[in-house]
């Protein structure tokens, strides 16, 4: 063999070019520098992480005690800290974005058009795949459990295996920062444009890989949440008796279920195109890339509602916690979901009204996307109903629920005027779709996310957040959205096409300096929401709430102490009603000891999810650059790995019922010892965790 | 427990389901290969002898029927058709009049 | 409540004498699975709804008339059957607990029909390819090599999931594990039975129909 031929075989479509670095020294302008900048913020950031891991010598903690680890508590919070990794990187891309339209009036601004379309794809992939998915993924694995009195999931390997198939994905969307380039073709990577006779670098394959492993992992996901609520529920908690989280999450993960498959063909098809030569979405030879558009929304439109119905589960929690009152209409709340969950299935066509199909079909379609604004509605009032003559409380996760109810209703109702045909034909594919959408998202998926990581935080860890920042950091989230996103509304109705590079109406500037003003507010966020967290660390001997019950709060995640030991309850609770935990401490019932203490069976730490995920991140990054030997090997080292861990046996180890009465004693004695504290000083650091019962 | 007559029982189902779906399938193949029908009648028959068939295979082989404890298989079943019937028949509905809008004569 | 238990619906269990607390694993575990199936079957039925759709993309290319046998299928499906009572037999030899070496036979009986039917599936594709039928030719040459390869690699991952089974009897004998793995593994075979029943009627059968008259 001659020289090429074997780097060819070694490193398939690799090159010095692929790297932002060599690049940028090759053509220093802004554009390449901000990509290397890029590149080189994950290179440290990877480095400076290694190193600090190594100087702690924390190594063998994080592979013992948590990456190999199947509690589902643990799966929990790594699945929320990928999504922060990543809220972080969207959010600084979208600030990117807004300066480069900002800055391209009349001009071309900073960054180059292909550059300018990897950062408008990267940060919508990302933010729904990488952001928002793992974000709820994780808040209903570590809730879901605790509410219905389960020890853990259904499945815990499969868990583990989803999170590092989320965290490979993950790696891929880094890995395309720092080797190579991303898609340049929107977060829905339409074709034919993604096809290899228009885009043929490595930029759509890193897009379908990623993707990929992410909605296999939220496959793996939507099974596992589904089966635990079906049946692992605690004796006596029957469907009806179920907290309204557990309800959302088993809506959204029904959606999961029958909603990635419909992606994973597209993704699969459009792969088959690039690398088999098939005609599934090409311009010629039959291929329709209609069919790609129709599969796509198949997905993308139950997609909008996994990412929302969670949120609307933790608005439901907390806005009766914090209101101290039991949740107004509860089985409409439940209705209200499902119907929504069934009607998602029928809407997706409203996403490409303008494609050609007949006016009757659109029609159908439009009016079965404003049935849905029906169930959504209901359940804004029975938030309100909830909230009428209730102690309230304006915690920070009150505050951001309070916005998202007003916000919400305004993006509803531009998607009302967006359901409607012969409108949306006049704003179709202007800022206008994208301030509507982000209007949904943002307060219905991400400040829900929020209020849900700031309220379940102290059962997590066992120390409430400091909340003076969290009203900064929520006051910043909602100034700033309203900041960023309601100029796009007029600048959409004006006609400002989205993902512009260059802007030649001059009347569109002070609007898009608002928005420019706005992302940066939401920066602002961001970065108090990291402060926030690092100022609760800091002070958290303060703010101890070790008895478990800092809020008063009524599901059965309360009776447990925080943080919960590995096996949540010392024995699974009997549920007599909705709201169990209250009624128990109504009834003095709470805070007893067992009579009787048993061993627990728990499962043992396994590396094969850490292999499993890795390994098939490794066989994408081989597919991306057609390094066939890599994609070969780690293919035969997923396979591998499963098939070993069908043959062990030795799966699960036993806590002694010793052990599980020494740690619940000693919280018991620590909830005897507690002050209770009332609702209006539980801010304070009299908070112990110990609810002052009230009537 | 395990007496010859429970023995029958147990594998009846699975005699019964071979033998109906070996006929429903030599039913189908042989209306086609023989030209017994043609056009529309013909594609009505297999899809129906077909839909009999995956019928048949679901009551002998997976062992779904209407007793209370498959109830749960059951309305997972009828869910997911529910939902294939959605997603098959609105595709093919909107792509094929998208079609007749831009590829028609 | 649960009283007839899943040793009835699942014809390969036999766990009458297990605690309440392992039968309710089982039925998780399979009901899990089940869950699976359902969304496997949205990908099919997907593929299926392209397929429909691409009926006529044969940009000049060959069509169903020109490169479907319907002999060939017909013994594929002979084979796909039979294979399915074979598995059949399996849960029954599972459940009465005979002896594992008939266990055992039904297995690999069931793998070589799998095997037979990959053979015979490959062998066409092969003869197609050698057409200029292959995938690239046209739109409809694409979904159809990719809704029949879909379910031929899901029969040969099935195929290698026998194997699997084959040395865990071997080496773990039936314990509980293997048990509901071996249940999960009849699911899937039979579903994928399932499959080939709407590929031949929609695919193979369809394609070859006369045109004309009957309407």
């Amino acid at each position: 063999m001659t020289g090429p031929t074997i780097t060819g075989f070694l490193l398939g479509s690799l090159s010095w070019g692929a790297l932002p670095f060599v690049r940028a020294w090759r053509e220093p302008n802004i554009s390449e520098i901000i990509g290397a900048g890029a590149g080189s913020i994950v290179v440290i950031g990877a480095v400076v992480t290694i190193a600090l891991i190594t100087w702690l010598q924390a190594w063998e903690y994080l592979w013992t005690q948590w990456f190999t680890s199947l509690d589902h508590k643990k799966i929990g919070i790594m699945y929320i800290v990928i999504a922060l990794v990543m809220l972080s990187r969207a959010l600084i891309e979208a600030v990117l974005i807004r300066s480069q339209q900002a800055a391209a009036i009349n001009g071309p601004g900073f960054v180059e058009p292909g550059h300018f379309a990897q950062l408008f794809s990267t940060h919508g992939s990302i933010m729904i795949f990488f952001m928002a998915m793992p974000f709820l993924t994780g808040m209903v694995n570590y809730v879901v459990p605790l509410q219905i009195g389960a020890r853990d999931m259904a499945f815990p390997y499969l868990n583990s295996v989803g999170l590092w198939l989320t965290a490979g994905g993950s790696g891929l969307m880094m890995a395309s920062l720092v080797v190579g380039e991303f898609s340049t073709g929107g977060w829905s990577g339409y074709p034919p444009y993604t096809e290899l006779n228009f885009s043929g670098g490595p930029g759509p394959d890193y897009w379908i890989w990623a993707i990929t492993l992410a909605s296999i992992g939220s496959t793996t996901a939507g099974i596992n949440i589904a089966c635990t609520i079906y049946k692992f529920r605690a004796p006596g908690m029957t469907f009806l008796r179920m907290p309204l989280f557990c309800w959302t999450a088993v809506c959204t993960a029904i959606l999961m279920i029958f909603a990635m498959p419909p992606l994973t063909v597209a993704t699969a098809l459009l792969a088959a195109d690039r690398y088999l030569g098939t005609h599934f979405f090409t311009d010629d030879l039959g291929g329709n890339m209609m069919n790609y558009v129709n599969l796509f929304w198949l997905f993308g439109h139950p997609e909008v509602y996994i990412v929302v119905l969670p949120s609307f589960g933790v608005y439901s929690e907390v806005v009766s916690a914090f209101s101290s009152k039991e949740l107004y209409g509860y089985k409409s709340l439940v209705i209200a979901t499902m119907a929504i969950g069934v009607l998602s299935f029928t809407v997706w066509l409203h996403h490409f009204f303008t494609m050609g199909q007949s006016a009757d079909i659109n029609a159908v379609f439009g009016i079965a996307t404003m049935a849905i604004a029906i169930p959504t509605g209901v359940k804004i009032y029975d938030w309100i109903f909830t909230m009428f003559r209730g102690e309230v409380r304006f915690t920070p996760p009150m505050v951001l629920s309070l916005a998202f109810m007003v916000t919400f209703v305004l993006g509803g109702f531009t998607g009302v005027i967006l359901a409607t045909p012969p409108l949306n034909y006049m704003v179709h594919n202007t800022l206008f779709v994208v301030a509507h959408f982000h209007n949904m998202l943002i307060p219905g998926t991400l400040y829900g996310l929020l209020a849900g990581y700031m309220y379940w935080f102290p059962k997590a860890f066992g120390f409430r957040l400091n909340e003076r920042l969290g009203w900064i950091s929520a006051g910043c989230w909602i100034t700033g959205f309203y900041l960023a996103f309601f100029p796009l509304y007029v600048l959409g109705a004006s006609g400002m096409a989205r993902r512009t590079h260059e802007v030649f109406d001059p009347a569109f500037r002070p609007w898009l300096y608002v928005a420019l003003f706005g992302a940066f507010v939401l920066f602002t966020a961001l970065v108090t929401l990291f402060v926030q967290l690092f100022v609760s660390i800091r002070d958290r001997h303060a703010n101890m709430v070790a008895v478990g019950d800092p809020w008063d709060a009524r599901g059965l995640e309360w009776s447990v102490a925080a943080p919960p030991p590995e096996w949540n309850f010392a024995v699974i609770p009997q549920v007599e009603s909705r709201d169990a935990f209250y009624w128990r401490k109504r009834n003095r019932e709470a805070y007893k000891p067992v009579d009787h203490y048993q061993d627990i069976e728990l499962p043992k730490p396994s590396a094969c999810g850490v292999i499993v995920g890795l390994s098939a991140a490794a066989c994408g990054f081989g597919l991306v650059w057609r390094i066939w030997w890599l994609v070969a090997l780690f293919g035969a080292v997923v396979v591998a790995t499963v098939i070993i861990r069908s043959f062990l046996r030795d799966v699960t180890r036993t806590i002694p019922a010793a052990e599980v009465e020494a740690f619940d004693r000693r919280w018991l004695a620590q909830a005897h010892y507690a002050k209770p504290v009332s609702r209006q000083r539980e801010m304070s650091r009299r908070n112990e965790g110990l609810a002052e019962w009230t009537a | 427990m395990s007496t010859p007559r429970r023995r029958r029982t147990e594998t009846l189902p699975y005699v019964i389901g071979y033998g109906l779906s070996l006929l429903l399938t030599s039913i189908a193949f042989g209306l086609v290969w023989q030209h017994v029908l043609s056009g529309h009648t013909a594609l009505f028959a297999v899809l129906g002898l077909g839909l009999a068939q995956i019928l048949v295979h679901f009551r002998c082989f997976l062992h779904i029927d209407l007793r209370r404890n498959s109830l749960p298989d059951l309305q997972l079943l009828l869910f997911s058709s529910m939902i294939i019937a959605l997603m098959v028949s609105g595709t093919l509905v909107v792509l094929i009049n998208l079609h007749s809008r831009m590829m028609g004569p | 409540m649960d009283s007839v238990g899943p040793q009835l619906r699942h014809a390969g269990l036999n766990l009458e004498d297990d605690p309440r607390e392992s039968r309710h694993q089982v039925e998780s575990d399979v009901f899990g699975f089940w869950i699976f199936l359902m969304s496997d079957a949205v990908i099919f039925a997907l593929l299926f709804a392209l397929y429909g759709t691409m009926l006529g993309a044969r940009a000049g290319g060959p069509g169903p008339a020109d490169e479907f046998k319907i002999g060939s299928a017909f013994v594929e499906t002979l084979i796909l059957l039979t294979s399915s009572f074979t598995f059949g037999m399996t849960s029954l030899c599972l459940k009465r607990d005979h002896k594992p070496q008939r266990l055992t036979l039904w297995l690999a009986l069931t793998l070589l029909l799998g095997l037979a039917f990959l053979g015979m599936e490959i062998h066409d594709f092969v003869t197609m390819v050698s057409h200029g039928a292959t995938a690239s030719r046209s739109a409809f040459l694409s979904g159809f090599f990719v809704l029949v390869g879909v379910h031929g690699l899901h029969v040969t991952f099935g195929s290698l999931w026998i194997l699997v089974m084959v040395a865990q009897v071997a080496t773990l004998g039936r314990d509980a594990k293997v048990k509901i793995n071996l249940i999960r593994l009849s699911l899937f075979w039979h579903f994928l039975d399932v499959i080939w029943v709407a590929i031949f009627s929609v695919v193979y059968l369809q394609g070859l129909i006369v045109p004309g008259g009957g309407s």
